[in-house]
């Protein structure tokens, strides 16, 4: 306990195993698959895509199909039902063919498509690589052009410009394509924003790439993907819009489209219903199968998105043979053969924590070291109950009191959470609300574990942000989380932690994210609320100087099992597993040992 | 917070000023069309000319549009060319119809959404799967053909509600809910299929996030973490998601109005464009924007009341 070991590697935050999982998870679905041999899997992208192909397809073959021009009308044909001679679909109010019609129509829209996905891309991309590129002042001003771009309804001013237009469709699609332009303008923008500052472009111009070259040739490879997907989404949009528009009349009644067709279909619904569906299926067919396709793209650029679960159900417990063997049932906490595993993409479990026993008597503080991703934070979220949705526990049993916490639903949980085990997070500005003040979540969470009015647990909370070493509670209280430090916060979180006098306090990684001088402002805290409190400490750590500062005992984690346990004496004295000598040895090269007094003795002053 | 709703409202007159003389700036190329149309096939280099003159349509563009905004400041929006009706009270007896159908819609759109979204977001499973299918609806029938597949159910052949018409809430309430009815149920399948997707994406986010698992460990309940923190926190961009859902309801409202045949902006506009009316135009775009800005300064409103951070910028 003499011997004081400041760690002077920086403040790495150490991303926890759950993040480590997620990405492997992540890199095994985006696996090296190439694009069109995953769409050809998706019977949704196969289908869509047969359908728009085919459908398109009749519109190139329009003058080799169609039986009649697009405005030939036979004043004898009026009205004629489906099935006559020469007309299949039969004829509408004006004795055209609905058949040929319906055909030319095709064209009108892969026309209109063209015209406002190729403007909107064309405008939304270079201005997209120019806001993302470029400096701070070129961004500010495309970005306010295209958010006012944004906010104006674009078919109003479709509408307002008519006497411009002359109600042109194609040139109608053209001012509309501008206003589709925003959409794709952001996704370039925050794309080459991101890639913009990522070593390889940086190598490609420290190696004498010219900047045209770079946005061409690394850029645009990223872009492609959500560039597609939204294309799809647009074309669906601008032969919606220009259906809309005709159907209202806005231009030319001698250009033949689905919006012209089904509003004469409609005129005419009392008299020949079905002129009215056959336009009306075919857009339908179109737009539904574009924004299906769409959906699909999505799914093969960007991977699945993550589902939700239901909220407040517990961990989620593998079907297991009733092992559980009350060894230890007098410790305050006891953990026997846990076993924590994730689902992987292919459906198999991929486990992350492989049959971990720790236990931890009252008052005792132990230490549960290992380097990042060996599950370390796992085992401390299983004995909270908090674990991710995805986790399974496969195996083993967590005592606390000789109680059995696996398989206890998150209600039965709650009565224990923060008033018998309480927990101080790694990383402390992402762990508070952040649309809350401070001093009120801390009195949610106060009078969430105890039966206190709201006066009291201010006051409490108060009164235990000063012991956390904060200079003016009263203002801590009142700010929001964006308004303190990050030193700050955590005292704000351990104040929260310790509200309620847990039996247990769990800190996963409590310094890591912390300045150095402010890491061992802390610890000096939790030794002496410790000692104050009489609480058992489970600390979770990378860093033996952690360690070596506040624990009775230590365990070893590697790759998801226990390797080696003991007094903290014995294992500084006499290191035995290989892993462990590696870990003491790393912290004994690089750490200065420390000469000054301890910073800031935290003020005397006992929990309300 | 004072500075924080100034900066909005600058922005706002900013895009008022920007958005009326673009339109100004288009129109004015096709003035002389619109001359021509107002003589009538009769029209002549001369009288058309004459009209120009007349008109003062022939002065610089800059010009005419300071005139026309010094005159619109004050509340004079100039009169009809055709009709020689005033403006102004003509835009707001159409937008009032307008807006008769959307806000009960985007009311309705925000109540869905959020039950629909939070209740996917939380239940997962089936539950999720029925929400996505709802969405998915919605996304893929235009509305449109929602619009008149819904005429011809309700109003053709079951007869329950009228095909077409507005009847104003002032004359008959009952009757202004039937004439908005199928209206109303258009517009808010076409929000819904969009904003609940958004709230469940939202929701989903903030529940995976640290300071919810913070939260749970201090023993909070579910229903407090799920409608005090994470709704709160989701609510913000949302709403943001919201705002632009409205712009895009307005836009949908001018075909659906047609289908009802109901005398809003939409009608009124495409009558307008089709006369080349300029002033009715002109004050079409003009209240247009005001209600843009009025809705975008709404949401900064709210969006600062939610997240304490925007109250900064």
């Amino acid at each position: 306990m003499t011997r004081r070991i400041e760690p002077v590697t920086k403040a790495v935050s150490a991303p926890s195993t759950e993040s480590i999982a997620t990405v492997q998870a992540a890199e095994v679905a985006a696996s090296r698959t190439p694009i069109w041999k995953k769409l050809l899997r998706d019977p949704q992208a196969v289908i869509t895509v047969s359908i728009l192909v085919i459908v398109f397809a009749l519109g190139v073959l329009t003058p080799l199909i169609a039986l009649h021009g697009p405005n030939e009308s036979d004043l004898s044909m009026v009205n004629a039902p489906p099935g006559t001679p020469g007309y299949p679909l039969g004829a509408d109010e004006s004795g055209r063919d609905i058949f040929s019609r319906l055909l030319h129509s095709i064209n009108t829209a892969a026309i209109a498509a063209l015209i406002g996905t190729g403007v909107a891309l064309v405008v939304g991309i270079i201005a997209g690589l120019i806001g993302g590129y470029f400096g701070r002042v070129t961004r500010a001003s495309t970005e306010w052009i295209f958010s006012l771009i944004m906010t104006f309804p674009g078919l109003l001013l479709l509408i307002i410009l008519m006497p411009v237009t002359g109600g042109d469709y194609r040139a109608t699609m053209l001012i509309f394509g501008v206003l589709l332009a925003p959409g794709i303008y952001r996704i370039v923008r925050n794309l080459v924003l991101g890639v913009k500052n990522e070593l390889y472009v940086d190598a490609a111009r420290v190696s004498g790439v010219g900047t045209l070259r770079i946005l061409g040739r690394h850029v645009l490879t990223v872009v492609r993907g959500p560039i597609i997907i939204a294309a799809a989404f647009m074309v669906g949009s601008t032969i919606a819009v220009q259906s809309g528009l005709a159907f209202l009349g806005v231009g030319s009644l001698e250009v033949p489209s689905f919006g012209a067709m089904i509003s004469s279909g409609f005129r005419n619904l009392y008299i020949a219903p079905t002129q009215f569906l056959w336009p009306s299926l075919l857009l339908g067919l179109i737009t539904a199968s574009l924004v299906l396709l769409g959906n699909s793209l999505r799914d093969a650029f960007e991977g699945s998105r993550p589902k939700p679960s239901k909220v407040g159900a517990g961990q989620h417990v593998a079907e297991r043979a009733e092992d559980t063997v009350l060894v230890g049932a007098d410790a305050l906490l006891a953990v026997r053969g846990l076993r924590i595993a994730y689902p992987t993409p292919s459906g198999d479990l991929n486990e992350v924590v492989k049959g971990v026993d720790l236990e931890i008597t009252r008052g005792e503080v132990l230490g549960l070291v290992g380097e990042s991703g060996s599950g370390k934070s796992q085992t401390a979220f299983a004995t909270l109950g908090v674990l991710p949705n995805e986790a399974v526990v496969t195996a083993g049993s967590i005592l606390f009191e000789g109680r059995e916490l696996i398989g206890l639903s998150d209600a039965a949980m709650r009565p224990l959470r923060g008033k018998e085990i309480a927990y101080i997070p790694q990383e402390p500005m992402s762990n508070l609300d952040p649309s809350y003040r401070v001093g009120a979540q801390l009195v949610e969470g106060v009078r969430a574990a105890l039966p206190v009015s709201k006066k009291e647990a201010k006051e409490r909370v108060l009164a235990l942000l000063e012991r956390c070493g904060i200079n003016e509670p009263a203002r801590t209280f009142d700010s929001y989380p964006h308004q303190i430090s990050g030193g700050m916060a955590q005292r704000v979180l351990i104040a929260g932690a310790v509200a309620s006098r847990p039996k247990l306090l769990i800190a996963d990684e409590p310094t890591t994210a912390l300045d150095v001088t402010v890491q061992a402002e802390i610890l000096d805290l939790l030794r002496d609320l410790q000692t104050e409190l009489g609480m058992a400490v489970l600390i979770v750590t990378h860093n033996f100087g952690v360690v070596a500062d506040l624990c009775d005992r230590i365990a070893v984690m590697q790759q998801g099992r226990i390797v080696e346990s003991g007094t903290a004496a014995e294992i500084f004295r006499a290191p035995e597993h290989e892993y462990t000598k590696a870990l003491l040895g790393a912290i004994l090269d690089e750490a200065a040992y420390r000469t000054d007094p301890p910073v800031a003795p935290a003020p005397e002053g006992a929990i309300a | 917070m004072i500075s924080y709703i100034a900066k909005r409202l600058g922005t706002g007159i900013v895009l008022a000023l920007l958005v009326t003389f673009i339109t100004f700036l288009l129109l004015s190329t096709s003035f002389q069309d619109v001359a021509r149309t107002i003589l009538g096939p009769s029209a002549t280099d001369q009288t058309t000319a004459a009209l120009m003159t007349a008109k003062g349509w022939d002065r610089p563009v800059l010009v005419q549009y300071g005139d026309w905004l010094f005159s619109a400041l004050r509340g004079d929006f100039g009169t009809s060319v055709y009709t020689s009706l005033p403006v102004a009270p003509s835009v707001i007896q159409r937008l009032l119809v307008t807006l008769s159908i959307i806000v009960p819609a985007l009311i309705l759109t925000a109540v869905i959404s959020t039950l629909l979204g939070v209740w996917a977001a939380t239940r997962g499973g089936a539950v999720d799967r029925v929400a996505q299918g709802i969405s998915l609806i919605g996304y893929v029938v235009p509305g449109l053909l929602l619009a008149i597949g819904l005429v011809v159910i309700f109003a053709v052949q079951l007869k329950w509600l009228p095909a077409t018409g507005y009847t104003p809430l002032a004359d008959d309430p009952a009757a202004w809910i039937r004439s908005i009815t199928i209206p109303v149920i258009v517009l808010t399948i076409g929000g819904v299929a969009n904003m609940a997707a958004q709230v469940r994406g939202r929701m989903i986010d903030e529940l995976r996030r640290d300071y919810v698992r913070t939260l749970r460990t201090r023993g909070i309940s579910t229903t407090s973490i799920v409608i005090r923190h994470a709704l709160r926190n989701a609510g913000s961009p949302a709403l943001t998601v919201m705002s632009l859902e409205f712009i895009q309801m307005f836009g949908a409202a001018l075909i659906i109005e047609n289908v009802f045949a109901l005398p809003g902006y939409g009608s009124f506009a495409f009558n307008a464009s089709l006369q080349g009316d300029i002033p009715v135009i002109l004050g079409i775009t003009a209240f247009g924007v005001i209600l843009v800005t009025v809705v975008n300064l709404a949401t900064d409103l709210v969006n600062g009341w939610l997240n304490p951070k925007a109250r900064q910028h």
